[in-house]
């Protein structure tokens, strides 16, 4: 008898559609579907996937409870020994939609559970500690490097075998400490390490310290009547045609676009660059992510001094956080330099 | 983005629809939003409706960014 196993897979990967079907409901359908293919043939004779459920990847972000909750009833439906989502490599949506559902497999039907994300996927962050997710490349052309490594973890699972480090076995960190014996003392192996960093040479530290990097609050706006207020946006908001030609994923620039005398946005002048979500909505009126009428009608009445003559803009899909980080501390320094007081961010 | 705005001392207000993903990049002060692909918006209703829930959705940005934070703070009604 082979292992059951429910893959779960998001809209995209279903043959369902793009982001215009990013909201379909969670549905179950019997067998295989998309890279349940490939999964198939690397879990081979023993372990079968009974079912795949697929579900939107907006559905899913903005009913996280909801379809949680439907999703795990549809799995119990086939008795699964093992669950395996996506992989989602770099997708934000999907790697938190896979991470939600295996977490939620994990604590409620107590059987294991498995994705495979890019490291900088937010669900590594949100999920890591919950279960395995195996390490991927950043996109789909990954698929042949995480589909083998995802069957092969979770066959060890189903079989109860001794899980080895994160670097032996090719999952990320869980932040779990186990102790180990060594014959050397650790003064030795202290000492050791240190004449190899003194020497220049590779060493391994035995215990990593978690990072943690978090920005303490400013201060509170005290006089909002005196305040400038400035614009930036990650939904990728630009005069139309993306005069700058940002990316519509894995963007490698900002854009700085000129706002003065502008109270609207408009279709006619405005449209969004961003290709990771239905672009409908932001191209009929893109005050819907960049609420410029708005503060035009505040600023008007005298809620705050001014609104930046300025607003930024990139596209926040599948961009390295390395780009956000650069992109955010030249844009910061802009605002500071032209004497804004605070930032409204918006993100889709 | 968030961070790197705030580390450079400008207060900033993350106003996003999934609050999840904010708190994990380490937005300090966030207001939720509508849905990803309208987060200040609702093409399901009139455009003066719509404009009305941004109205809300803006002040409440504006109110986040007058209110001293000491950890992360999701600004909800």
């Amino acid at each position: 008898m082979s292992y059951r196993i429910v893959h779960y897979i998001n809209q995209f990967y279903a043959g369902i559609g793009g982001e215009e079907k990013a909201d379909v409901v969670p549905e179950v359908r019997e067998g295989v579907v998309g890279p349940g293919m490939a999964l198939k043939a690397a879990l081979g004779s023993e372990a079968e996937i009974v079912a795949t459920v697929v579900c939107g990847d907006s559905y899913f972000a903005s009913n996280i409870e909801k379809a949680t909750a439907d999703i795990l009833e549809m799995m119990k439906k086939y008795k699964p020994d093992a669950v395996i989502a996506g992989p989602a490599f770099n997708a934000g949506r999907y790697g938190t939609a896979c991470g939600g559902v295996c977490e939620a497999v994990v604590k409620n039907l107590n059987i294991p559970a498995v994705s495979g994300m890019f490291p900088e996927n937010p669900g590594v962050e949100m999920y890591k500690k919950s279960f395995y997710i195996v390490e991927t490349p950043d996109s789909a052309a990954g698929m042949r490097a995480a589909v083998p490594a995802m069957a092969k973890l979770v066959l060890k699972l189903l079989r109860g075998e001794k899980i080895g480090t994160p670097a032996e076995e090719g999952y990320i960190e869980r932040g779990i400490r186990k102790n180990k014996f060594y014959d050397k003392l650790a003064a030795e192996r202290a000492v050791d390490m240190f004449t190899a960093k003194l020497k220049g040479e590779p060493f391994v530290t035995e215990y990593p310290m978690p990072v943690f990097d978090r920005v303490a609050p400013n201060p509170a706006v005290k006089d909002m009547k005196n305040a400038v207020i400035a614009l930036v946006t990650s939904g990728g908001i630009c005069p139309k045609g993306n005069p700058d030609h940002i990316e519509a994923s894995s963007a490698s620039k900002f854009g700085e676009y000129d706002i003065t005398g502008v109270m609207d946005l408009t279709a006619e002048a405005y449209c969004t660059a961003h290709g990771g979500y239905d672009a409908t909505y932001a191209d009929q009126d893109a005050d819907r992510v960049l609420p410029v009428d708005v503060l035009r009608d505040m600023e008007k009445e005298g809620v705050f001094k001014k609104l930046h003559n300025k607003f930024y803009t990139t596209v926040g899909n599948g961009t390295a956080v390395a780009s956000a980080k650069k992109f955010a501390t030249e844009i910061a320094s802009r605002l500071k330099a032209d004497g804004v007081t605070a930032v409204i961010l918006t993100s889709t | 983005m968030v961070k790197e705005i705030e580390r450079a001392g400008l207060p900033v207000v993350h106003v996003c629809t999934i609050v999840p993903i904010s708190l994990t990049v380490g937005a300090n002060r966030i207001v939720p939003a509508v849905a990803i692909p309208y987060p200040l918006g609702d093409p399901s209703r009139t455009m003066s409706e719509e404009k009305e829930i941004r109205r809300h959705l803006v002040e409440k940005a504006l109110k986040a960014l007058q209110t001293e934070v000491s950890e992360q703070t999701v600004f909800t009604d």
